[in-house]
């Protein structure tokens, strides 16, 4: 915003236990706005642990999480509690193990996403009930919504087939999709390029910067996958043992010796992958 | 036939004799066992009190004779049509003819329903059974919004039914009461206003909302509980509402229960033989007949009614999120979505179309008692929403047709009716293990409405 850098969330010393393990120990770190941050971290580090206090599953020890809009608002989001995160914060995420409703079609999925809107135009269901005219023009407009979502990681064609008939690459498409209808200031992926092929994490990667230069979302990023992250992170932070070890460019971190050290300590192969991926 | 596509049939035909026979034998030794006493052993009550028995070891031979060469034929034809799957129990050609009759059953069942009261007019028996299918769809179309989209195991549904029907009986009795302000301390006394010819009509969704209340009440202590757990405290509630009913005399009569409770009226017209009675007003000789056929089609109406909304509810955000509450509670959340209200009000909703049944059922009997109310008929309405494949309209009112009208029609059975019923259910379980029409229709589509397949659909764990 008119070259001044922003911050749409601040972590600050967030810690989270779960009784004598401190899965989180006062982290701080910053996501700016329209820009791709990534979390990395040998497994166990605590990364999912910081995205669940970030999103409202868990509620962290201590610690404050600050959301700011756009339009000035600042949020903070250890006072939230989990739906709230998404309908208040507009924060919406994605899971490591993909939690799309199975049963029901991949259009169905994005419609329930965009609930809350929905709901407010189905004047709480009772202008729905009786067919208002305002309700039928709103439910069109969330159809149009999902039928954007749906051409731009392409399942146009499968828009009526059952989410739980999809192949995995397409599931997790479909996932950030369904994060994306919420219409979120923050999109939080917890490692969306997770058993995705090489061909398919490239498309991912290509999928997240259209994210992020077209619409201006800032993302937060869990990954493995060093490829992606070094493509696609604009800042890297980088947790082991559940404190922030090196932040920083892509480049800068990948040859940070702390980094190298986390990694090697932890898997060999991960550290090579971090060496040399990404150049 | 090429030679290797018959091969891996090959090691299944070579099960040799003697397993055939060994399983045979184990079978037939316990068969001997379990029957030794059952059947063996004939005991009686003496003409002095005495007991007196006899054996019948003739008939225990033949039973284990029996067993013996069933298990030795069952054994064969296995091994002859292989393993028994869906496919071989039903013929293909009768899942094709079903197929096509599913596309217009509804419309085809709408229309008998319709016509039924003309039919058999004269035939109180059919029209009564007629109005008790007709309450079950009912009841199975509320149920199936709690236990069907939401996924919530409820198994006190009578409770609503119960508060629904007492709403009614209790109501029309008394009048409702409504505050008057009067000049002497304590300033408010309460009044009622008796309804007349009136009270069904009023009463009728004053009952539903009252049943609502209850099950918002219901629901907000059991919102954390899941699967199991949510089961055990909803069969709960529903014994603690017939307790409560059976051991609040003052108010509810206790076991007696409630009587002459006042019948409906054609929309204020009374249905009696009186001058101003139905029959009267519109020139016709006055049957009781007329008072049938009316209760049966405001139950038809009712219970279409239940179905309209359901179905115009699944299209609205709010069952859009109860189908996607019983797939995924996490990423509901996830996507900022009250479980609470959504729970609530799936609770509620069921809990209403409960308490219009139990306001009609009480019109109907013209007298209620806690004993209409028992766990048997929870367990009945969930047995036709799972029957019916959950989530299902048109399987709910075919499961009511056939468990309701199945327990009618094999009345002549007599003790065997049980048996019928328990052999269709195994043969329907394996035929369709999730209930007769399993598959579920998307609420909105872009291209083609095709339907889900019931392997893909969750059944909900809370």
């Amino acid at each position: 915003m008119s070259g001044q850098i922003e911050q749409i969330l601040a972590v600050d010393r967030l810690t989270m236990r779960f009784g004598g393990i401190v899965a989180v120990n006062a982290l701080s770190f910053a996501a700016e706005r329209g820009k791709v941050t990534a979390l990395i971290g040998p497994n166990g580090a605590g990364k999912t642990t910081v995205f669940n206090c970030i999103t409202g599953f868990y509620k962290p020890t201590s610690g404050t999480m600050r959301l700011t809009h756009d339009n000035g608002t600042v949020i903070a989001l250890e006072r939230l509690n989990d739906f709230r995160i998404s309908k208040q914060a507009k924060v919406a995420r994605t899971f490591q193990n993909i939690r799309l409703f199975p049963g029901m079609t991949a259009l169905e999925n994005l419609m329930v996403a965009q609930h809350n809107a929905l709901m407010r135009a189905s004047g709480l269901t009772f202008l729905g009930l009786i067919g208002a005219p305002s309700w039928r023009q709103a439910e069109q407009r969330a159809i149009d919504l999902s039928t954007v979502w749906l051409r731009r990681v392409g399942l146009i064609e499968r828009a009526d087939d059952a989410a739980g008939n999809l192949p995995y690459g397409d599931q997790r498409r479909l996932e950030i999709a369904r994060a994306m209808c919420t219409e979120p200031a923050l999109l939080c992926l917890d490692e969306p390029a997770a058993g995705l092929n090489a061909r398919e994490s490239g498309a991912l990667g290509e999928l997240l910067l259209s994210i992020r230069d077209d619409l201006g979302t800032s993302i937060l990023l869990i990954e493995h996958d060093m490829s992606v992250v070094m493509e696609i992170s604009d800042h890297v932070v980088v947790m082991d043992y559940g404190v922030k070890i090196a932040e920083g460019t892509p480049q800068h971190v990948r040859d940070d010796p702390k980094v190298i050290a986390a990694y090697l300590g932890a898997d060999e192969e991960e550290a090579i992958a971090v060496m040399e991926s990404g150049t | 036939m090429k030679a290797p596509s018959s091969a891996p049939f090959q090691p299944a035909r070579t099960a040799g004799a003697v397993f055939i026979l060994k399983k045979a034998v184990i079978s037939a030794l316990v068969a001997l066992l379990l029957f030794s006493l059952m059947i063996g052993v004939r005991t009686e009550a003496g003409p002095e009190g005495r007991l007196i028995y006899w054996t019948r070891f003739d008939e225990l031979a033949a039973i284990v004779a029996l067993v013996f060469g069933g298990s030795i034929i069952i054994e064969l034809l296995r091994q002859w049509i292989g393993p028994l799957g869906a496919e071989r129990i039903v013929p293909r050609w009768l899942q094709g003819l079903m197929e096509f009759a599913g596309r217009w059953l509804g419309p085809a069942l709408l229309a008998c329903a319709i016509l039924v009261p003309f039919i058999f007019y004269d035939q109180r028996y059919i029209l009564d059974l007629g109005i008790l299918v007709l309450t079950y769809v009912m009841l199975g179309w509320g149920l199936n919004v709690v236990v069907g989209l939401a996924g919530l195991l409820d198994l006190g549904y009578v409770a609503f039914y119960a508060v629904g029907a007492y709403s009614y009986a209790l109501l029309a009795q008394s009048g409702i009461p409504y505050p008057t302000f009067i000049a002497v301390p304590p300033f408010v006394s309460i009044d009622f206003l008796h309804l007349g010819t009136w009270s069904f009509w009023v009463l009728l969704p004053v009952s539903g909302i009252l049943a609502a209340f209850w099950g918002v009440l219901l629901g907000f202590p059991v919102l954390r509980l899941r699967g199991d757990y949510l089961a055990i405290v909803t069969l709960a509630f529903g014994e603690i509402i017939r307790l409560v009913l059976i051991n609040w005399q003052s108010f509810t009569g206790g076991p007696n229960g409630i009587s002459a409770i006042p019948r409906p009226s054609f929309f204020g017209i009374p249905l009696t033989p009186a001058d101003d009675g139905f029959a009267a007003r519109f020139g016709l000789e006055f049957s009781p007949s007329h008072r049938i056929v009316f209760l049966f089609y405001v139950i038809l109406a009712l219970a279409l009614l239940t179905n309209w909304v359901t179905i115009r509810l699944r299209r609205l955000p709010i069952g859009r999120a109860w189908e996607a509450l019983r797939e995924d509670e996490v990423a509901c959340r996830a996507l900022g979505i009250n479980i609470t209200t959504t729970k609530l009000t799936a609770f509620a909703t069921g809990a209403m179309f409960g308490g219009f049944a139990g306001a009609f059922f009480a019109t109907r009997q013209g007298f209620i008692s806690p004993e209409s109310f028992t766990f048997h008929e929870s367990a009945l309405v969930l047995a036709i929403v799972v029957l019916g494949g959950m989530g299902s309209q048109l399987g709910v009112a075919l499961a009511a047709l056939t468990m309701i009208g199945g327990f009618e029609l094999f009345r002549g059975l007599d003790q065997y009716r049980m048996l019928v019923f328990g052999f269709a259910m195994v043969l329907l379980m394996i035929w369709r293990p999730r209930g007769l029409i399993g598959h579920r229709a998307p609420t909105v589509f872009l291209e083609k409405n095709q339907a889900i397949s019931s392997d893909l659909v969750k059944e909900g764990h809370g």
